[in-house]
């Protein structure tokens, strides 16, 4: 019960600091802005550390985040087998390629106002749809390694960076598209130097949604068949043998690479579109 | 003034848009000829044709009627020789480009080597007074001087004709006066035809040689004042008898045009 | 209305090209049992014809091009041969048959809408909570939106078991799943909607000495509408996802997750692609429902 009581206090305390700290002078520097979420985070680790402990919840329902921890550490080489397999070869090869081919539709699409129309409309319906549902088909036709994964990644991330692309595209205003008539230019002159740069903002939208759809295809798809390594393949054997620790490092390293597969596209996205209103804040 | 070297004519010029609502008339029979190193305002209200007739020179729009032709050629073989730099109502000048960066763009797409690039974003920079500020984003400076920008740009690949099209309509009226004043001084020095839409009667008179003025339904050419101010203009001239004298017949004309006002 | 003829002709060329990838994708195991049922295949042997180009197989034998459509456990089955499953699978069995697709779409819609409505309403409340408490804007906040960088659905197989283990079973550990994937996005776009009005228009309330709940009401709340049902459609697809994700680490032998998995067990192609299909219509009809719901609430609103 001491835990218990313990917990409870661990959570009063860190929410007085924060009601403190946001609601004080220096509550829109940077430093208070970062600091509020992280005394939070911190907290709730806190709290789950010692509710666990504190109630004897066992492991098969939700090992306490020092175990996890340890977990982590212990198991190092399996997560990075893990996460190559499933990250870096399903993953990231899944998005290469898939947002690539989309890029290209859109920049061909965009040559014809009839196919545009027609195609528009088609992607906003498929980028609604459950495409991980997929994944069984695209298994069996590329087999159990990553390739089936990657597949299941293209399909996934095309339409979104499709639709996003061939919205971008179209979002010049008439004025600007004036401007390169009268100076008498090409398509591809005008496609280069006006469109293009314009349709950035959107065309990196897309990307930024495609991060996260290209880890939940890759790591889903391992639950209809994969080899011995893999991510989603880990967390379903290690969920049949009630490991939770085992899970939860997993769930720590998608978490992290998810987060670093989107900072890194928002990351480039800040550099490249440095000059849009959205970015200048 | 006394050379008459014809650079822009219209003869019976027509445009009619197909809407919804039946057809518009947005130009109906336009005669006009422009002579080289004229400034030619158009000026009446809106609807009247004068942002439309600006845009068939530039071969922005294609007349349904009539001929014009542009250095001699057709608009449209004069939009492909380049032969006029356009000034739009906004600056519109690329966020993603610098100033520099803006004012080379026609540069670039025209094919002028990278030294002549250089050379003529410094001069044109130099012109409109934007020295220094080449570097600089054009969401990082003022409207005044974005529009100036955008006067650079029209100016880089030195073709004989300006069109303005209301450039300065957005701006307030002490940067107005300022780009007015800067505006002629241009225009003395580079001796181009310049073509340029206004709504404001000051503007017109204190800038031209020739003043078009323009009435809607159909959009035609109700009278064309010629200027008898010299072309060294201070802007106190503004109060000048002479002055007023011609805007009131541009006031006049506008009224005639008009007739339910 | 001037889309319709393009949108037709994109589904017409997509029709097109699923029935010409068929002969590729098919031509081979139709190849081998024509060979076993002795028809003359050029060449013989499937050995032989392993490393030939499918193409070159199909060109060499042409009497075999319309099995290619017809086959009974097809690589990839032609567009009529899943419709046919469809229509056999929803229509022609009774709801409560095992092999209904309308009994198995029931199965994961039930868990969707029900995960979907708790994730919703703790949504918009987090979503109130989080525009009227700095405390929580600033701690909260970063989390819910680094949450939607990060591939949570992978948690499904686990809450699944750890439900199942304290007894909790049937609907409810797929409704979770739902309700969280659900969750964030509302949270997200509500916060997003409720801050929408802009400086002048709540000084206008502060001039009538507005207080905060009549400023909810009245500005807030009306304004956060658009964002909301923007945030309710993807939050509808994720639920629906969830849902049958939800179903596959346990072997579940209902819901459409389940179809999918029982079909990739027996190689049953048709079964997948018609559960596929149901799933895509299913996500369809919701999404749908949320855009025609969205009009009438914007147009009575008149916002729209």
């Amino acid at each position: 019960m001491m835990l218990v009581a313990l917990a409870a206090l661990v959570w009063g305390l860190g929410w007085w600091i924060n009601l403190r700290l946001a609601a004080g002078p220096s509550a829109q520097s940077r430093g208070v802005r970062l600091a509020v979420p992280v005394i939070f985070g911190v907290t709730v680790l806190a709290v789950w550390e010692l509710l666990v402990r504190g109630l004897d919840v066992p492991l098969v329902i939700l090992p306490a985040p020092s175990l996890i921890a340890a977990r982590f550490a212990a198991s190092l080489p399996v997560l990075w087998a893990d996460f190559v397999q499933t990250i870096l070869k399903g993953a990231l090869g899944g998005y290469v390629i898939g947002c690539g081919a989309a890029i290209l539709t859109a920049v061909l699409v965009d040559r014809s106002d009839f196919l545009r129309r027609g195609l528009l409309p088609v992607g906003n319906f498929v980028a609604a749809l459950p495409i991980v549902g997929t994944a069984p088909i695209l298994v069996m036709w590329f087999g159990f390694d990553w390739q089936s994964k990657a597949a299941v990644v293209v399909v996934m991330v095309f339409f979104p960076v499709l639709v996003n692309t061939v919205a971008g595209l179209r979002e010049t205003t008439a004025m600007q598209r004036d401007l390169m008539e009268t100076y008498a230019a090409s398509y591809w002159q005008g496609f280069f130097k006006l469109r293009l740069p314009a349709a950035l903002p959107f065309i990196f939208n897309g990307l930024k949604i495609a991060t996260t759809l290209a880890l939940v295809g890759a790591i889903v798809a391992e639950f209809f068949g994969s080899p011995t390594v893999g991510m989603g393949f880990r967390i379903s054997t290690s969920v049949g043998q009630l490991a939770l620790d085992m899970v939860w490092a997993e769930i720590v390293v998608a978490a992290l690479a998810g987060s670093v597969f989107y900072g890194a596209v928002a990351w480039v996205e800040k550099a490249v579109t440095f000059w849009h209103p959205s970015q200048r804040a | 003034m006394d050379n008459h070297e014809e650079v822009i004519r219209a003869d019976r010029l027509d445009l009619t848009f197909q809407t919804n609502d039946g057809p518009v008339h947005a130009l109906r029979d336009v005669n006009l000829t422009i002579d080289k190193g004229d400034f030619v305002s158009f000026i009446g209200p809106s609807g009247c044709g004068k942002t439309t007739f600006l845009r068939c020179i530039a071969a922005l729009e294609t007349p349904t009627g009539g001929m014009l032709s542009v250095n001699g050629m057709t608009a449209d073989e004069a939009r492909r020789a380049r032969a006029y730099g356009y000034v739009f109502q906004a600056a519109g000048l690329y966020p993603w480009r610098t100033i520099a960066g803006n004012i080379r763009l026609p540069l670039e797409i025209m094919g002028f080597s990278r030294d002549e690039q250089v050379r003529r974003v410094n001069d044109v920079l130099q012109l409109v007074d934007l020295e220094g500020f080449g570097g600089k984003y054009p969401w990082q400076l003022s409207g005044g001087m974005q529009q100036r920008a955008s006067i650079a740009r029209a100016l880089s690949f030195d073709a004989d004709i300006l069109l303005m099209d209301e450039p300065f309509g957005a701006l307030d009226e002490i940067v107005r006066d300022h780009l007015n004043e800067q505006l002629l001084a241009l225009w003395a020095r580079t001796g181009k035809t310049i073509g340029f839409v206004t709504h404001s009667i000051p503007e017109a008179v204190y800038l031209s040689t020739r003043i078009v003025v323009m009435s809607p339904r159909p959009g035609r050419i109700t009278d064309v004042i010629e200027s008898p101010l010299p072309r060294e203009r201070p802007l106190d001239i503004r109060e000048s008898p002479e002055f007023i004298e011609i805007a009131h017949r541009v006031r006049e004309g506008l009224r005639a045009g008009h007739g339910d006002v | 209305m001037r889309s319709v003829l393009p949108v037709l002709t994109v589904v017409a060329v997509i029709v097109a090209l699923w029935y010409a990838a068929c002969v590729p994708m098919n031509i081979k195991g139709v190849l081998t049992e024509a060979e076993r049922a002795g028809a003359a295949v050029q060449p013989e042997g499937a050995g032989a014809r392993r490393d030939l180009p499918a193409l070159r197989l199909a060109i060499n034998n042409g009497f075999a091009v319309p099995a290619t459509w017809a086959q009974d456990r097809p690589r990839l089955p032609a567009p009529h041969q899943v419709a046919a499953e469809l229509w056999d699978t929803t229509a022609m069995k009774k709801i409560t048959s095992k092999r209904s697709l309308v009994y198995h779409g029931w199965v994961t819609l039930s868990a969707t809408l029900l995960g979907f409505a708790i994730g919703t309403g703790l949504g918009i409340l987090l979503a109130v909570g989080i525009v009227h408490s700095r405390v929580m804007d600033m701690s909260v906040m970063p989390w819910a939106i680094v949450s939607q960088t990060i591939p949570i659905i992978a948690l499904a197989p686990m809450i699944i078991v750890v439900l199942y283990s304290i007894g909790v079973q049937g609907i409810l550990p797929k409704a979770v799943i739902s309700a969280y994937l659900s969750f964030f996005p509302v949270v997200v776009g509500m916060v997003k909607g409720l801050r929408s009005p802009d400086a002048m228009q709540l000084d206008l309330l502060r001039t009538y000495n507005a207080g905060k709940a009549q400023g909810f009401w009245k500005l807030r709340l009306p304004a956060s509408i658009p964002y909301l049902f923007a945030s309710l459609k993807i939050g509808i697809a994720a639920s629906l996802v969830g849902a049958i994700v939800g179903e596959l680490p346990t072997g579940a032998v209902a819901g459409l997750g389940a179809r999918l998995l029982a079909g990739s067990y027996y190689g049953q192609t048709v079964q997948i692609w018609a559960a596929l299909f149901a799933a895509a219509i299913l996500a369809a009809v919701l999404v749908g429902l949320l855009g025609l719901l969205q009009r009438l609430v914007l147009t009575r609103m008149g916002m729209a």
